[in-house]
């Protein structure tokens, strides 16, 4: 049975194994490589993924388990070679550095802009709590999305 | 070692009578619900060549709903749509603070309560407060349904009281009498997000006008096999006024339905050592 899930807003097709995470399937069959395995055991949300518009852990997910439902990864976030207001953000705050994190960071991050998430930053880092970076101590972390959630107050 | 998707037999169930029809038929299958747990063994190649009866598509199971006499929670609700329920935030507010601190969002979001149940874990966190609010579980097989106490549910680390054939379909949490007086959650870990519980306690306390103990409900997780109400310390306490005597000597007597180990996570003598604080600050009114 083909499994159908709709990607960036692409619908794709899975032929493979049902067991297949979700993760592998992004990364081996789709191609999009964007997100990246730290712990393979939901600690560190390296993986972490939009299902239906929630963070989520993608090395923790049987594709099978995802027919009809929407998937979004980081490569979702920028137009091309245009980056978005949040990746902007990181960029000039220093918020990625060995850039293993980022992905989840930028995935996460977006999910608590998008839900209306405050800019304190000890609501940022309880938002960003089950993303973990061992590069850049947080702090520049915290500050780009603080950055972005100004940015999002100043459009609105 | 790795999984293997290919080793892995996916049986999938369209609704719950198909699920308890399927699992008659194969029970060594495993049931599957948001995976949080099993993926973990199963990413270091521990479980591979199992059958996996996936859950995902069982809607009627992933409900909330209250009646005139509680909450059910379908086993399939995650910790996530627990924190959101609002009768459950209302009257059950012990839950919604113990699924915040399971794990991060993106496990909030996937694991679900009867999963955090069947996975029968001794540091499960949201375990405390089900054993405060005399939860029961409801469970069903293709032959019947039955409901058992929550704290019956549990047989030993990681293994629970279900027959081969039977699924949790929901937890139903009765409404207390009245409202208690006090109510408590504390989660003690290594860091404040993704931590196994060292100890984690849950607390109920019901007070007469006179200022006497009418009922204490005191639980605790990550300090015995499965989780464990403080049967002494809450009989002794009935009736008596939370003087500093009578809280000192309920604090002794903590260690009489516990059997805390030392592990990876703690020692024994620090688990009781914290218990018991955490007893005094709520018997003290300190939190």
């Amino acid at each position: 049975m083909p499994i159908r899930i709709t990607v960036n807003g692409k619908r794709r097709i899975f032929g493979g194994p049902p067991f297949k995470r979700l993760i592998d399937v992004l990364r081996e069959d789709f191609q999009l490589t964007g997100t990246k395995e730290g712990c393979g055991e939901g600690e560190c949300g390296a993986c972490t993924v939009l299902l239906d518009g929630e963070p989520v852990n993608s090395c923790l997910i049987p594709v099978g388990q995802l027919d009809g439902r929407a998937v979004k990864t980081v490569e979702s976030l920028a137009a091309g070679e245009r980056l978005n207001a949040l990746q902007q953000c990181f960029l000039e705050s220093g918020g990625a550095q060995c850039g293993i994190c980022t992905p989840g960071m930028l995935m996460t991050a977006s999910y608590w802009l998008g839900s209306g998430g405050s800019k304190d930053p000890s609501a940022v880092r309880n938002a960003l709590a089950g993303n973990l970076c061992r590069c850049t101590g947080y702090q520049q972390i915290v500050d780009s999305v603080i950055a972005a959630a100004r940015k999002r107050k100043s459009r609105a | 070692m790795r999984g293997i998707a290919e080793s892995m037999a996916w049986i999938r169930p369209r609704s719950a009578r198909e699920a308890l029809e399927r699992l008659a038929e194969r029970p060594e299958a495993l049931p599957l619900a948001g995976g949080t747990d099993f993926m973990v063994a199963w990413n270091a190649g521990l479980q591979n060549h199992r059958t996996i009866l996936d859950l995902s598509r069982v809607a009627e199971w992933g409900s909330i709903h209250a009646t005139k006499a509680g909450v059910i929670v379908g086993a399939l609700a995650t910790h996530s749509t627990l924190q959101r329920h609002p009768a459950i935030r209302r009257d059950f507010p012990l839950l919604p603070k113990a699924c915040a601190l399971i794990g991060a969002l993106a496990i909030q979001n996937r694991g679900t309560l009867g999963g955090n149940i069947a996975n029968a874990s001794p540091a499960g966190d949201t375990f405390p407060p089900l054993a405060v609010y005399e939860a029961i579980v409801h469970v069903a097989s293709r032959e019947g349904r039955r409901a058992v106490p929550f704290t019956d549910i549990f047989a030993g680390v990681k293994k629970t009281t279900l027959r081969p054939g039977e699924l949790i379909t929901a937890v139903e949490l009765p409404f207390p009498r009245t409202r208690p007086k006090r109510s408590y959650f504390r989660k003690v870990g290594t860091r404040a997000a993704q931590a196994l519980s060292k100890t984690v306690a849950a607390g109920l306390l019901w007070l007469s006008s006179g200022g006497a103990v009418e009922e204490l409900r005191f639980a605790l997780g990550s300090m015995a096999p499965t989780v464990r109400r403080l049967k002494s310390a809450e009989s002794f306490l009935r009736g008596k006024r939370l003087d500093g005597p009578a809280i000192d000597h309920a604090c002794t007597l903590l260690e009489r339905d516990v059997s805390p180990i030392d592990d990876v996570r703690s020692t024994a003598e620090y688990r009781l050592a914290v218990s018991r604080n955490l007893l005094r600050e709520f018997l003290e009114n300190q939190r």
